[in-house]
């Protein structure tokens, strides 16, 4: 599926909720399911500082493919990492690089990813391209 | 007693609905809602006053200076200090504690002084300080605090010498609530011969404030967290201090003469405020302490006290909710941490039922490296607060609970 089919996907599967509440405990639910990653993974590196959470991004290419792993020490947070994860891990770089990410303002989540100081998101989106930009420089 | 469902109808903001939901704002220890009034006072400058002050002879230009000037008269009595001069008006708490610092401290502070502040400081009377130190070599020292969130007032006292320069603490925490005793603070530290900076930001709204009863020889506040608007602030100083001290911005308005070779500086308050002030919220800063005064400060008090009372033991009775900062002398503040339950969680499900608090470290990293926490959740109230507000914060942490727990 390309980076698009992903997000309608994602998309379709929210619109089935009439409520927050649903939405949510979707979001949380998807949380509690992010595989998370090891202690070792969880470096100063890796780590995008937010004001409130934290998030720990990983990244490796394989067979011309990135893939994304990722974790947040708050549940909610860890629900859209994942979401981000499963539209963006696993595709070549240059359609990472150039993706135009619409689904969480589609679903009325586009708050999450204004709030650069409180959860890091933004920027976890952010280095998600940096890493498919430094990668798509590699390969060249 | 005050009328809240009156003192609400003075608060237009509170009529928005948030995430389909009536807004229960408590959020008030980091900004308070305005008034009509001082709304009114804001669109009044702007409409029928605005020019700019102390240099046209025309008339809008004389009435703007008039209102500007007469703010500031409000708040020397508002802090009864003893001169009008002694009011400085700043861009907040801030900006009058990184003025102090940057001028009293550069003249007066050299290497090996010590500052004292105390463990559950703002960032912004660490900081300010921190940078100090780097430049001349003075020393900052923590007073600690114990599990309540108190200071430990024998440790301070130990502290205390002949190399002690300058104290600056918390009035009110903001993390915590906790009232500090700046009285006795005070007196301790003018024994050895510091002069002490008291960071009033949390507390002008909740305590009456007299500067000359306390002798503190700088007090700094702001006014968007006293139901004013934002991006003005207060520093007091005593007289005698401020005239020591140095310019801190230079350009217009500070000025006495100018020359290529030489400019003399104004006298006071006009040292301190170069360039056009904020003029239209410092005109609006006086309606808002009127509208505190006309209501009444042991009113205000007494009632956020009843909120601050029903909302702590609403909140115990929770389960795996513990409430952090159970000082003996509060402001209506409640921090707390949730078993299991990341703070930002918290945050985002009680916004989503137009609930407003703050969630995090509070720009108090040190105190919540002290108490072993990563943040907490803070509800505070203010004057226009209910008892059903605080329920439908109790209704909301349980389905926290049942969501994430």
């Amino acid at each position: 599926m390309t980076i698009n089919q992903i997000q309608d996907e994602l998309v379709e599967e929210f619109e089935l909720f009439d409520d927050w509440e649903g939405r949510y405990e979707y979001i949380i639910d998807l949380g509690k399911k992010l595989k998370p990653l090891q202690e070792a993974q969880k470096t100063e590196d890796n780590i995008i500082k937010g004001c409130q959470s934290r998030v720990w991004l990983d990244a490796h290419l394989k067979e011309n493919k990135l893939f994304f792993e990722a974790d947040s020490d708050a549940i909610i947070v860890k629900g859209l990492v994942n979401m981000l994860v499963k539209v963006l891990s696993g595709h070549p770089p240059e359609e990472i690089a150039k993706a135009d990410l619409y689904f969480m303002q589609r679903i009325g989540l586009q708050q999450h990813l204004a709030q650069t100081r409180s959860n890091g998101l933004a920027s976890m989106v952010k280095q998600m391209k940096n890493y498919a930009v430094a990668f798509q420089a590699t390969e060249q | 007693m005050l009328n809240i469902q009156k003192i609400r109808q003075d608060f237009p903001i509170l009529n928005e609905v948030i995430n389909g939901k009536p807004l229960v704002y408590f959020d008030n220890a980091a900004t308070t809602q305005k008034p009509t009034p001082v709304l009114e006072a804001l669109m009044g400058y702007y409409g029928h006053t605005n020019a700019n002050i102390h240099r046209g002879i025309h008339h809008l230009a004389e009435k703007a200076t008039a209102d500007f000037e007469a703010s500031r008269h409000k708040i020397r009595s508002f802090l009864n200090a003893q001169l009008w001069e002694e009011i400085i008006f700043t861009y907040g708490t801030t900006d009058g504690i990184n003025l102090v610092a940057q001028t009293y401290g550069r003249k007066f502070l050299k290497a090996g002084d010590e500052i004292l502040i105390s463990a559950m400081e703002h960032h912004s009377n660490i900081v300010p300080w921190q940078m100090l130190c780097e430049e001349n070599g003075c020393v900052l020292r923590i007073i600690p605090i114990n599990d309540e969130g108190e200071l430990l007032m024998d440790e301070y006292e130990k502290m205390l010498s002949e190399r002690t320069k300058l104290v600056s603490v918390v009035h009110v925490s903001n993390s915590l609530g906790t009232i500090n005793p700046v009285a006795e603070i005070i007196q301790k530290a003018h024994a050895v011969g510091a002069k002490v900076l008291i960071d009033g930001a949390q507390a002008t709204s909740h305590i009456d404030i007299d500067v000359q009863a306390l002798d503190c020889d700088f007090y700094v506040f702001s006014l968007h967290k006293l139901y004013g608007p934002t991006g003005m602030g207060v520093l007091y100083g005593k007289k005698a201090l401020l005239d020591a001290m140095p310019p801190y911005r230079g350009g217009g308005e500070m000025i006495k003469e100018v020359t290529f070779d030489k400019t003399t500086y104004n006298e006071l308050p006009y040292k301190f405020e170069a360039g056009t002030p904020n003029i239209a919220d410092v005109v609006a800063a006086k309606t808002a302490v009127e509208y505190i005064e006309n209501l009444g400060k042991a009113n205000v008090a007494a009632y956020e006290h009843e909120l601050l009372e029903y909302a702590t033991e609403a909140l115990q009775s929770i389960d795996g909710l513990r409430l952090v900062g159970t000082a003996k002398e509060k402001i209506s503040v409640n921090s707390f941490v949730m078993d299991g339950i990341h703070h930002q969680d918290v945050g985002v499900i009680l916004d989503q039922q137009g609930i407003a608090i703050r969630t995090g470290h509070h720009c108090t990293q040190p105190l919540m490296h002290r108490l072993g926490l990563a943040g907490t959740s803070r509800a505070s109230f203010a004057v226009y607060n209910t008892k059903e507000e605080i329920d439908k914060l109790v209704v909301g942490l349980h389905r926290v609970k049942k969501m994430l727990g």
